[in-house]
């Protein structure tokens, strides 16, 4: 098969309420500070793939706000419902399917538009089901429970991963929940949905990412050195939480095994150097950790303990400070594969790891991980 | 985003809206058939695969493992095991507006499914659920033909 | 090395206006079943699902994660495409694409839509820009009576000019035991039938219809030991431009020419009108069934009506358009695209029975949607280049 790799990322940053935007507004300033980062004009752009939620959007055919935004206007152009990983996974295989050379994928959401717990309650099986009034928040309890009881591991485990990821985020511009808080603040925060307390739970927030993926016939020729795009994978598990075990992801582990294979990684506790997941909830750090295989059922909380995925430790995780920090759905996945392709440049600023030549970005979609896409991106080809 | 001179003392304009789009679901002759066993007979009935023998709930008419259809209906027990919960105290947008917090959830596997069904957990404090415990359906009095024609499950003492 | 990508096999439900028997989910694995079926390949076979519909036509979010106990995809990749009424067509593109890449070697592509348990215009509605355009726009019709008013003041055509269209499409769907209407109109019937949005009669417009539709596709290394005469897809096209009503030209499909143009550029096709043997259009009313075909280039601005009305796009015409019946006889939304595109696919294999064109060499699909946007495909019996 072909390569392909990423040569430009551009975001905005990620809010609570960008008021003065709108979809289109923001599509407009991340593609444009993609197309600079790579040093590229919407010309050289051979197609453009969208990536919005009718839902989330408040609008049928969602796609249609931010088209012409996105430089779409006079071409190819298609859209996936879905986490950002997945509209980039659709860009990917047009870049190598042999009809275009370079393909600009772009994401959004605006949170602070909608309801959120009315837009999720709205993927619960409207006929036996949704009537019960179950959320993301509620749901994600659940499986939290599950969790817990399974590893026998407690709240204050789950409020390590907040701490971490509030604290990385003060070393990056575009998130929006900086915090310096420790255990004793997420154990005392809201109780919104036993065990998971305000701090435990991802804002909902504003915002747009946008990337550029090249074939490898051109990837060299503009401004970056292209991050190569090593191994990626996706896969969904069971819709009803009572088909699956909710203490574990089977579909992580598969879509993960996957991409290591493609990547030709065997051990990736080792091979990868930096890893952004999708940690909507503090809990899903640990349990994506695990089912990922970096480490051993259970056994994620104690190696977060003795700082083993902190930003100077030897696998750092979100070191932009995840989801926890800033939470645009449907863009979430986007936003961790340009964070992976600043660290594995060198261009992640105050927030760069130290070692990055191998990096993993994750994207989930549906209730409490139903489904997951997993990317590895090198810096070597 | 850069905010040029153009925009500045603008005031930013908000237009609101309920987007009204109604539904009715159909819910085929499977769901209608496992939603009229509660209504007329409060009984809980399943389906189960012919070939792997796995039993659903809620009953589906494909197995989606072996990816063939269903013909077998079986009857399952009330009561089951408490597989994971939630409890929700905040009162989110999603909770119906009977229900007042702290409203509690429970995914239950039911004596002779194979699979667990979603349902509310009641009779019963948040810190006294413990995943494991035994749970037993309880029905309404009116009821209608709906998964809310079983009221709540309640611990079995 | 990309691959090049062909469909080796289809399933369509029977479609109806209502489908109380089934839910959403057992109804798209009606359509998965037959696709299936038409390959003797199992589920296990399928290397990834993609799916769409219209969210607001089902109120259910994350489809594609609700849908896998009946698209099979429980623990395969799945992933959904959505783009309007576009939305078959796109998913068409989708599994080309996917496949072609070389990333899979064989795609299911699920389209469905449960139209009877909505309100179609209050969803399409929503599609509009809300601070700007949604509290004039009068739903999707309003939008094509434009266009069909401004092609008739630039040409000259009439009301008339629409029914034949209708007509034929009408006197088609007898030959196609998945299509929703099956009675056969005469013009009389049509002119007589209600005026919806001037010039545009009820006769003129399409139905709601439950249905789902499945297409499978393969890489060139598996096609030919599943299916003896597989469809190529030669090339896809999508223009999906502007947001704002205000920016649309009416009277001229310009997503279509471009589409058209780039299709027929990369495949040497110099001759649309003689080189293609047959079109399955997304004619989402009467009208577009003139319009659209001149801007695919078959034929000169302001002459479809009188092509039409010498019978070329009948049965045994020249270039017969939507054997199949078309829109106007069977519209589930998500559907509908990937039925054009099934519709040609049954073309070229030589599988389309009673609706069967004769010695199809090449026959093109086309889906419409959001703001007069085209997605096409170019279907070959032979293998590309």
């Amino acid at each position: 098969m072909d390569r392909a790799a990423i040569i430009g990322v551009g975001m905005t940053k990620i809010e609570a309420n960008k008021n003065r935007e709108t979809f289109a507004d923001m599509a407009w300033e991340a593609v444009n500070k993609a197309l600079n980062d790579a040093g590229m004009s919407i010309d050289d752009i051979d197609n453009v793939i969208t990536t919005s939620s009718d839902f989330w959007d408040g609008r049928t055919i969602s796609c249609m706000a931010v088209g012409d935004a996105a430089g779409a206007a006079d071409k190819n152009t298609s859209c996936v419902e879905g986490d950002g990983t997945y509209g980039a996974f659709y860009g990917y295989v047009r870049t190598l399917s042999g009809s275009y050379k370079t393909t600009l994928v772009v994401g959004h959401s605006k949170g602070s538009q909608c309801i959120s717990s009315l837009i999720t309650n709205a993927a619960f099986d409207p006929i036996y089901e949704r009537v019960l009034g179950l959320d993301m928040i509620t749901a994600c309890a659940m499986q939290a429970n599950a969790y817990l009881n399974r590893t026998g591991l407690k709240p204050e485990h789950m409020a390590m991963v907040s701490v971490k990821n509030h604290r990385n985020a003060l070393k990056n511009p575009m998130s929006q929940l900086p915090m310096n808080i420790t255990v004793e603040d997420v154990l005392k925060s809201e109780m919104i949905a036993d065990p998971l307390r305000k701090l435990d739970c991802s804002p909902v927030s504003d915002g747009c990412c946008a990337i550029v993926i090249a074939h490898e016939s051109v990837a060299s020729k503009f401004r970056q050195k292209p991050v190569w795009i090593r191994g990626l994978s996706f896969c969904t598990d069971s819709f009803f939480f009572g088909d699956r075990d909710l203490s574990r992801s089977n579909s992580l582990v598969e879509a993960a095994k996957a991409a290591y294979k493609m990547a030709g990684i065997e051990d990736p506790k080792m091979e990868i150097d930096v890893v952004e997941l999708y940690d909507a909830f503090s809990y899903q750090e640990l349990l994506w950790l695990e089912e990922m295989g970096m480490t051993a059922y259970g056994n994620a909380a104690r190696l977060l303990e003795k700082g083993e995925f902190d930003m100077e430790g030897p696998l750092p995780v979100n070191p932009s400070g995840g989801l926890l920090a800033g939470h645009p759905v449907i863009a979430a996945g986007l936003y961790r594969i340009a964070e992976v392709v600043m660290q594995l440049r060198g261009d992640a600023g105050e927030h760069q790891v130290k070692k990055a030549g191998t990096g993993l970005a994750h994207g989930v979609n549906g209730l409490c991980g139903q489904s997951h896409c997993v990317w590895i991106l090198d810096k070597e080809r | 985003m850069e905010k040029t001179k153009i925009f500045e003392g603008i005031e930013p304009m908000i237009y609101n809206s309920m987007i009204n789009v109604p539904y009715s679901w159909w819910a085929g002759d499977t769901a209608s058939k496992f939603f009229i066993s509660l209504r007329d007979d409060k009984k809980i009935i399943a389906t189960r695969c012919g070939k792997c023998r796995k039993v659903f709930i809620p009953p589906r008419k494909v197995c989606p493992t072996c990816f063939k259809e269903n013909t077998e209906w079986v009857d399952v027990s009330d009561e089951g095991t408490l597989v994971s919960y939630s409890v929700a105290r905040r009162q989110l947008a999603s909770i119906p507006k009977d229900k007042k917090v702290p409203v509690i959830w429970g995914l239950i596997k039911l004596d002779g499914a194979d699979t667990a069904m979603l349902h509310y957990l009641g009779e019963v404090n948040p810190g006294e659920v413990v995943i494991g415990m035994r749970v037993k359906a309880v029905f309404t009095e009116l009821r209608t033909g709906g998964i809310r024609d079983i009221s709540h499950f309640k611990p079995v003492r | 090395m990309a691959k090049r990508v062909a469909i080796v096999g289809t399933g369509q439900t029977f479609h109806k206006s209502h489908r109380p028997d089934v839910n959403g989910q057992e109804l798209i694995n009606e359509a998965v079943q037959r696709a299936l079926a038409d390959t003797n390949l199992t589920m296990k076979d399928i290397d990834v699902v993609l799916i769409g519909n219209m969210d607001h036509f089902e109120g259910i979010n994350y489809v594609d994660c609700w849908s896998v106990d009946g698209s099979g995809g429980v623990m395969k990749p799945v992933i959904k495409l959505t783009t309007g009424g576009t939305t078959g067509a796109s998913l068409a593109i989708g599994g080309y694409h996917m496949v072609g890449s070389g990333m899979f070697e064989k795609a299911l592509i699920i389209g469905w839509e449960k139209n009877s348990e909505s309100d179609t215009t209050g969803a399409i509605t929503t599609a509009f820009d809300p601070i700007w355009d949604r509290q004039v726009f009068a739903g999707a019709i309003s939008g094509l009576a434009a266009e069909a008013q401004a092609y008739m003041a630039r040409y000259g055509a009439s009301d008339r000019d629409g029914a034949r269209v209708s007509v034929r499409d009408r006197k088609h769907a007898m030959n196609n035991p998945h299509a929703q209407l099956r009675k056969e109109v005469i013009l009389e019937d049509v002119l007589a039938s209600p005026m919806l949005a001037d010039p545009i009669h009820l006769l003129d417009v399409c139905p709601r219809t439950d249905g789902a539709c499945a297409v499978i596709m393969v890489s060139e290394d598996v096609a030919g030991k599943i299916c003896s005469k597989p469809d190529w897809i030669w090339g896809t096209a999508a223009r999906h431009s502007y947001a704002y009503l205000s920016d649309a030209s009416f009277g001229r499909l310009t997503s279509m020419e471009k589409c058209a143009k780039e299709i027929f550029k990369k495949a040497g096709i110099k001759e649309s009108r003689k080189e293609i043997d047959v079109i399955e259009l997304y004619q989402p009313y009467s009208f577009a069934g003139l319009i659209w075909i001149e801007d695919m280039g078959i034929i000169g601005h302001g002459e479809a009506p009188q092509y039409v009305w010498d019978g070329n796009t009948d049965m045994g015409g020249e270039l017969p358009i939507n054997p199949s019946g078309g829109v106007i006889s069977c519209n589930p939304i998500g559907a509908t695209g990937l039925i054009r595109c099934a519709e040609a696919a049954l073309q070229v294999m030589g599988k389309a029975e009673a609706r069967q064109v004769p010695d199809v060499n090449f026959a093109v699909s086309t889906g419409f949607g959001g703001c007069f946007w085209t997605d096409m495909l170019l279907h070959g019996k032979n293998k590309p280049n």
